[in-house]
């Protein structure tokens, strides 16, 4: 029987899962991911977690359980810092310790810690330690690494052409020639946020279809080239401490300062820490660019369908008569 | 003259007060924390800042109002928020249309040179750097002073014969080290304090259940933000350890490592090996320790979405177990009031004295036998 690593289908899920799962086949080892997000999910998640907890983590909660019986081992490695500069917030320093700690019966974890500060090669020798689990040969390891490594990046470049996450894993996985996308939208709008609740379409009551469908086309913060990202000036004392925040405020100010979308929408969870100040500082900026509507959404465990397609159509349809009334005069 | 204030942080105000004033900036006394105070904060800060962020906010605001014009406060390095405030509380007054200046003081082990130049920023009486260096001495007498006389107030308070007199003593305690200015003034008035708290009448039969308080810095040395809980522990006969002083977390942040701060990281290992920014380790470090020091309880406290102490209390309820020591959580926030809490830690205190007694009667049982 071939050993199961189970890998929770959010948080990191959505910038690094070719990456693990392509790691853990050239090892032979088989990789299940827990299902959609879902009720059942975030009610095991609202269970068990902590109630001041925030969404995200609840979720988590929620897909550890569902999934934690069917496997040998839980890969949730301590991912500290990744481009040494920024960390991950506090939760996601400590995620395994809150798992191990609160719930019962669970399979080995597998949380390795990443941080490529002042340590060379940091990210291939966590991978290392992990695959030592699973292989005795380096060669093997060092081959799967590669081949991690160079579909990582097949991946990013499908999402950097447009796909949304699930879609660029189908093609990098059945490799299928691409589809075109041809639709006629008459409006662009930036839906900035964290990747584990703007493509979770049960998390964020999906919201980038019901964009689609109201004739919007939408950005996210993947698909935007690295250079925009990272040169964007926020012109703050501080730069943000945390690697997705620091994105999100950076892209925000991107497009508030250079355009290029109709409307940015800040797609937030609640209680969120970080997004607190995030939100705050877009707000801010929003008020020197009068010309780019600015809304932020707040999702929580129980956002419902009918509340958040009312202000989306509201949104949509103020933008559209400004864009008009623009054209006009 | 700059007009300088900073934020009001139990009765460590006196001490930066005098360190201020000797620089040569008129200090406007940040009010202490009341519910105007949290109304103009909650107004204007973002929903889900922590409390401590919404209790500054409106300090500032209550003190632009008299006319402050310079912001004194401590920066950090995350991941905590707290990093972060300073900054937004200056973008946010300047929304408002308040030009306020904001000197943040960084650790001086990181920038060296920026503190250096913020230190003279302040320094409107052109003092000499050694004088700089003994004023500063002379403050860090001061806090250690006060933070003597807090310790004692916890001690005494659930052992006073009449109930309020320890909390008199204490605000006695304080004006007197306010008036101090010369260490040989600041040695006297510690003593004067030390007599004062001595002389008070005791019932030493009493029987006195200790815990240990643990959590978010701010509303830990905040009296007002934590709805007076020492107090109201010490009036429910609970003789209270608080985990952290101002003067010890100074230490910790100048110094490399200091031997407390060795041991609760040592201690929080094994449950929370990554250091997670605030005192979300510290929490679970500390809690350790009084376990193993054998108290009869732990409060932790903190402020609502705080994300240290969210960790920590997820991990705390493993703590508690393994070392057999209750745990009460209270997260606050601006809707908390004091009646809920003092029933819920009467409650808490209930079952912490009930635990002892069954305690010392199986005790007692067993030598019998």
């Amino acid at each position: 029987m071939t050993i199961k690593v189970g890998i929770p289908k959010t948080l990191f899920y959505y910038n690094y899962y070719p990456m693990i799962e392509t790691f853990f086949d050239e090892l032979g080892v088989e990789v299940v991911t827990s299902d959609s997000t879902s009720r059942k999910v975030i009610d095991a998640g609202v269970r068990e977690a902590l109630a001041d907890a925030c969404v995200p983590i609840k979720v988590f909660f929620g897909h550890v359980q569902t999934i934690k019986d069917k496997v040998d081992y839980l890969f949730i490695p301590r991912v500290v810092c990744l481009n040494k500069k920024t960390i991950y917030c506090p939760k996601f320093l400590a995620l395994s310790d809150m798992i191990k700690h609160s719930l019962d019966g669970l399979p080995e974890i597998i949380d390795n810690r990443i941080d490529v500060r002042g340590n060379h090669f940091a990210v291939w020798k966590t991978f290392y330690h992990i695959g030592k689990r699973f292989s005795n040969s380096k060669c093997k390891i060092f081959k799967a690494y590669l081949k991690a490594k160079g579909n990582l990046s097949k991946y990013q470049d499908l999402v950097k052409e447009g796909y949304l996450p699930s879609v660029a894993m189908t093609i990098l996985k059945n490799n299928n020639s691409k589809q075109k996308m041809s639709h006629n939208y008459s409006l662009r709008f930036a839906v900035l946020g964290y990747p584990y609740i703007v493509y979770d379409n049960y998390v964020s009551v999906n919201l980038l279809t019901k964009l689609n469908h109201l004739g919007v086309e939408t950005v996210t913060l993947e698909q935007l080239p690295d250079t925009w990202v990272n040169k964007a000036n926020t012109m703050l004392p501080k730069d943000m401490f945390w690697t997705f925040s620091d994105k999100v405020l950076r892209s925000s100010y991107h497009f508030f300062e250079h355009g290029g979308v109709d409307g940015i929408i800040h797609l937030t969870a609640f209680g969120c820490g970080p997004d607190s100040m995030v939100d705050k500082y877009m707000e801010l900026k929003s008020k020197q660019y009068p010309d780019i509507p600015f809304m932020s959404v707040t999702i929580d465990e129980h956002s419902g369908e009918a509340g958040l397609a009312t202000r989306l159509e509201a949104f949509v349809d103020m933008v559209k008569r400004k864009k008009e009334a623009d054209v006009n005069a | 003259m700059r007009k300088v204030t900073f934020p009001h942080m139990g009765h460590s105000y006196i001490a930066f007060k005098m360190a201020m004033e000797e620089m040569g900036n008129e200090v406007i006394i940040p009010p202490r924390p009341g519910k105007e105070t949290l109304d103009l904060g909650v107004k204007y800060a973002p929903e889900f800042a922590c409390l401590p962020y919404k209790v500054l906010l409106g300090t500032y605001l209550q003190t632009v109002a008299k006319g402050m014009d310079t912001i004194v406060t401590s920066g950090g390095v995350g991941p905590c928020r707290a990093g972060h405030y300073a900054h937004l509380h200056q973008a946010i007054l300047h929304n408002l249309g308040y030009n306020v200046n904001l000197i943040c003081f960084e650790p001086p082990k990181r920038h060296p040179i920026d503190f250096y130049r913020k230190v003279q920023s302040l320094n409107n009486a052109k003092l000499s750097i050694s004088s700089i260096i003994k004023l500063l001495k002379r403050g860090w007498h001061k806090l250690k002073a006060l933070d003597h006389m807090e310790k004692l107030s916890h001690q005494i308070r659930p052992r006073e014969l009449k109930r309020g007199t320890t909390s008199k003593v204490y605000l006695q305690a304080q004006r007197w080290l306010d008036e101090a200015r010369t260490h040989t003034e600041i040695k006297v008035a510690e003593a004067e304090g030390v007599k004062a708290f001595n002389d008070i009448p005791q019932d030493s039969e009493r029987k006195v259940i200790k815990v240990g308080l643990v959590g978010e810095i701010y509303v830990l040395l905040e009296p007002a933000s934590n709805l007076e809980i020492e107090e109201t522990l010490g009036h429910m006969g609970v003789e209270v350890e608080r985990s952290l002083f101002l003067t010890g977390w100074t230490v910790d942040n100048l110094q490399k490592n200091t031997e407390e701060l060795m041991t609760v990281t040592e201690a929080a290992q094994p449950y929370l090996p990554e250091l997670i920014g605030g005192h979300g380790r510290d929490t679970i470090g500390h809690t350790v320790i009084y376990g193993k020091r054998k108290f009869d309880g732990v409060i932790q406290i903190a402020p609502f979405t705080c994300i240290p102490e969210i960790v920590a209390r997820t991990i705390l309820p493993k703590v508690s177990k393994l070392h057999d020591i209750p745990v009460l959580t209270f997260f606050l926030d601006e809707q908390t009031g004091k009646a809920g809490m003092v029933t819920r830690l009467e409650a808490f205190v209930d079952l912490l004295k009930r635990k002892k007694q069954n305690i010392s009667i199986s005790q007692t049982a067993t030598t019998l036998n």
